[in-house]
C-alpha cells in the first residue's frame, strides 16, 4: 500500500478529546483509517468514538499496540506532545497543529535525527491514500486513487489541486501535505524518495512557494536521481520581498527563496512547471 | 515581530552586550534635553525598520544641543522608506577604527540557528553578500548543544579580528546568542559591533526580531510592540487573526488559506496587463465564517483602491455553502455596489452558487473555474479603470 503507512499502521490521535481532535477523529474512522486510541493528559479511561482515551502516548502503545500518531494539540503543547511520541518509539508523527515556535521545532529536529521516528508537519495538513487511509485533516472525497503522487507545502491549494486532478479522471497514490514552516520534519525531497521508490505512483505532482530553497533542493534530487516524470506549481510570483505572505513559511527573505529561482532550477531538472494549477492535468498527459 | 533599535538595545544591554548610553525621545524638545545630559555632540537615529539608515537621511549628527534640537524637528513626523519617522534614539558620538557585522538567525537549509559575521559592517549585509560575499563567514549552532567557544574563534579568525580583542568578543557573541534564545528571535543583529579608537568593542546598532508564534512566552517583549506603521485596515486584520498584506492594484482578493491566497494574486498577474493588479493579500485561514468573510470584505471596501472583489473559496472541511451565506450576510450589511467575483468550489460548491444567484444581485458574478475568476474579475476592473 503506498507510500508511509500500510496494512498494520495503527494510529493513535494526541488531543482526541479536543474540538479538532475528536471532529477529524470521527472523519478518519469513517474514511477507513485504523484509529486505535486517543491521548489527552488527565482524561485517561474516557472513550472517544468508542475509541479508548489514555493519559500517556506510552499508556496507549502498550495497550493498543500504535506505531502512528496524529498531533491536533495546541500550539503551547505541541512540541512537548511530538517529544512524548518520539520516547514512545512512535514511527510515524503527522503533526496538524499550527503556530509551534520556532526554536522549539529545531531542537525537535535535532533530536528526532537520532530516533527512528519519522515526523510530517508541523503546520500540515497531513496524509490521504485515496479511498485506504486518511491521517489529518485532507477532506477525502477530494482523492481518488490512481498512480500520481501529490506532494504540497500547502494547504486548501493542495486540495484545490488535487480535486482538480480528480476531477481530470487522474487519481492518486498519495497526498502529502509536509506544511508551511520553516522548520518541517520531512521535506520534498525525502517525499520524492519514497515516490520513486514506491511501484504504484508513476507520476509526480509538486506544490511549492515562495520562501526557504527546499524546491530548489528538490529540483537538485530530481535532476541527480529521480527517473519518474515531476509537474509542479509554485505559489507567490507576485509576493514583494520581504513581507509574510500567510503562514510562517512564505516570505521572500534577502532576495531568496523567489518563484523565479526555484522555477528556473525545477525546469533545468526537465520538471514541467504550471503557471496556472487548473492546467496541472494537462502537463501530466 | 519587529522591535525598535531602542527597545532591542535595551534588551542586548540586558544579556550584557556594551551599547552606548542614549535615550529615545519623540519630541525635538526631549532630543535637546538628552543631547544635553550626553554632553552636547550627538548622534540622532529615526526608529524605523529599514536598513541603511544612514544613506538615506535617518541618522543626523549635531554638534550641540540645539542643532539636535533642530534636526529632531526636521526628523520627527518626516517620511523615510514609507514610515513616518515618530521616534528618534539619541546617542552621544564616538571615534571608530572598524565596523564589523554580528548576526544570529535561524537558518532554513540547515534547521539550525546560524552565527555570522563579517569584517564589513555598518552596511546592509544583504548588499555585502552581493559585493564581497568572502568578507562573510557562517557556522551553524546545534541548539541542543549551544554555541562552542571554538566556532567564536574561528569566527574571529575568519574576519581578522585582532587577537586582543578575541575575549570581548567570545563574550558578546555568547550574549548574543544567549539573547537569541531567551527572546525566541528569528534574528538578533550587530551592525555594526564596532571597535572604538580607545580600544572598546561597541554595539552601535541593534535588531531583533521575535518569532509571532512564540510571543504568547513572552508577554514583555509583546508588550513592546508598536503599531506605528501599521494602516487601520491591517489593525483590523490583526484583531480578526486574518492575515492582510496591502499591495498596489485594483482587485481586492480574498481566499481562504495562505497558498491558495496566494495563487488568487498570482492568476491575476499571469492574466492582467501592467495597469491592473491585486490590491492586497488576503488569508481568511480555515475554518472560515460568516464573522471572518464579513470583516474580510470590510476591509477590502474600506481600501479605496480596490475596483472589484474576487473570493476564491475552496471548501474543504469547510463548506462552501457556509461561506456563501457569509458573503451574502457580509453583502448586506456594507450594501457595496462594487463588482464581486465569486468562485467556489470543493464541499457543496453546487449549493452555494445557487444561494448566491437565488439572491439575484446584480453586482455578483459566480464562477467555476479559478482562471474564469480571475479573468471576469480583471475585466471588470479594466471596465471601471
Amino acid at each position: 500500500m503506498s507510500i508511509l503507512v500500510d496494512n498494520d499502521t495503527r494510529l493513535i490521535v494526541q488531543g482526541i478529546t479536543g474540538r479538532e481532535g475528536s471532529f477529524h477523529t470521527a472523519q478518519m474512522i469513517e474514511y477507513g483509517t485504523h484509529v486505535v486510541g486517543g491521548v489527552t493528559p488527565g482524561k485517561g479511561g474516557e472513550w472517544v468514538h468508542s475509541k479508548p482515551v489514555f493519559d500517556t502516548v506510552q499508556k496507549a502503545v502498550d495497550a493498543t499496540g500504535a506505531n502512528a500518531s496524529i498531533i491536533y494539540v495546541p500550539a503551547a503543547h505541541a512540541a512537548d506532545a511530538i517529544y512524548e511520541a518520539i520516547n514512545a518509539q512512535i514511527g510515524l508523527i503527522v503533526c496538524i497543529t499550527e503556530g509551534i515556535p520556532i526554536q522549539d521545532m529545531m531542537h525537535i529536529y535535532e533530536y528526532i535525527q537520532y530516533t527512528n521516528s519519522r515526523l510530517i508537519g508541523p503546520n500540515c495538513p497531513g496524509l490521504l491514500i485515496p479511498n485506504q487511509v486518511k491521517i489529518g485533516i485532507m477532506p477525502g472525497y477530494i482523492a481518488i486513487p490512481g498512480n500520481v503522487g501529490v506532494v504540497s507545502r500547502s494547504g486548501t491549494l493542495t486540495y484545490e489541486i488535487v480535486y482538480t486532478l480528480t476531477q481530470a479522471g487522474i487519481g492518486q497514490t498519495a497526498c502529502v501535505g509536509i506544511g508551511g514552516d520553516p522548520v518541517i520534519g520531512t521535506d520534498f525531497v525525502d517525499v520524492l524518495k519514497m515516490f520513486e521508490e514506491d511501484p504504484e505512483t508513476e507520476k509526480v505532482v509538486m506544490i511549492g512557494e515562495i520562501g526557504g530553497r527546499t524546491e530548489v533542493d528538490a529540483a537538485e534530487f530530481i535532476k541527480r536521481s529521480m527517473t519518474k516524470p515531476v509537474v509542479a506549481f509554485i505559489a507567490g510570483n507576485s509576493a514583494p520581498a520581504g513581507i509574510r505572505m500567510g503562514h510562517a513559511g512564505a516570505i521572500i527573505e534577502n532576495g531568496t527563496g523567489t518563484v523565479q529561482e526555484k522555477i528556473q532550477a525545477l525546469q533545468e531538472a526537465g520538471v514541467r512547471v504550471a503557471s496556472n494549477p487548473e492546467n496541472i492535468p494537462e502537463l501530466l498527459s | 515581530m519587529n522591535l525598535h533599535e531602542y527597545q532591542s538595545k535595551a534588551r542586548f544591554a540586558e544579556f550584557g552586550i556594551p551599547v552606548l548610553p542614549g535615550k529615545v525621545a519623540s519630541t525635538p524638545q526631549q532630543v535637546y534635553e538628552i543631547a544635553r545630559e550626553l554632553g552636547g555632540k550627538v548622534v540622532i537615529k529615526a526608529q524605523i525598520p529599514t536598513p541603511n539608515r544612514g544613506q538615506i537621511g535617518g541618522i543626523l549628527f549635531a554638534e550641540n544641543p540645539k542643532q539636535a534640537e533642530n534636526l529632531a524637528n526636521s526628523l520627527l513626523g518626516s517620511v523615510i522608506s514609507g514610515l513616518i519617522i515618530r521616534k528618534v534614539l539619541v546617542n552621544p558620538t564616538i571615534s571608530i577604527r572598524q565596523e564589523i557585522y554580528l548576526g544570529m538567525m535561524n537558518d532554513r537549509t540547515s534547521s539550525k540557528p546560524m552565527l555570522i559575521a563579517s569584517s564589513e559592517g555598518g552596511r546592509d549585509i544583504i548588499e555585502v553578500a552581493r559585493t564581497s560575499p568572502g568578507s562573510i563567514f557562517r557556522d551553524t549552532i546545534n541548539p541542543c548543544i549551544g554555541l562552542r567557544d571554538y566556532q567564536v574563534r574561528s569566527i574571529a579568525s575568519n574576519i581578522d579580528l585582532p587577537n586582543e580583542y578575541w575575549k570581548t568578543f567570545l563574550q558578546i557573541t555568547y550574549s548574543l546568542y544567549a539573547c537569541f534564545v531567551a527572546s525566541d528571535a528569528v534574528l538578533a543583529e550587530i551592525n555594526p559591533l564596532v571597535i572604538t579608537t580607545d580600544n572598546r568593542l561597541l554595539a552601535l546598532d541593534s535588531k531583533l526580531i521575535i518569532d509571532d508564534n512564540a510571543l504568547y512566552r513572552h508577554t514583555d517583549l509583546a508588550e513592546m510592540y508598536d503599531n506605528d506603521g501599521e494602516s487601520e485596515q491591517e489593525a483590523r486584520a490583526r484583531a480578526a487573526g486574518i492575515s492582510y498584506v496591502r499591495l498596489e492594484g485594483q482587485i481586492g482578493c480574498m481566499a481562504n488559506g495562505a497558498g491558495l491566497a496566494m495563487t488568487t494574486i498570482d492568476m491575476i498577474h499571469l492574466y492582467a496587463d501592467e495597469s491592473i493588479g491585486p490590491a492586497n493579500f488576503l488569508d481568511i485561514g480555515g475554518g472560515a465564517q460568516s464573522n471572518t468573510v464579513a470583516t474580510a470584505l470590510g476591509i477590502m471596501l474600506a481600501d479605496p483602491h480596490v475596483k472589484v472583489v474576487l473570493l476564491n473559496i475552496f471548501g474543504g472541511i469547510t463548506r462552501c455553502d457556509e461561506v456563501a451565506d457569509g458573503i451574502l450576510q457580509a453583502l448586506d450589511e456594507t450594501k457595496t455596489t462594487l463588482p464581486l467575483v465569486i468562485r467556489l468550489a470543493g464541499t457543496n460548491a453546487n449549493e452555494a452558487r445557487q444561494m448566491i444567484n437565488r439572491a439575484q444581485l446584480p453586482n455578483l458574478t459566480c464562477t467555476a473555474s479559478l482562471t474564469e475568476a480571475a479573468r471576469q474579475a480583471i475585466a471588470s476592473a479594466r471596465g471601471i479603470n
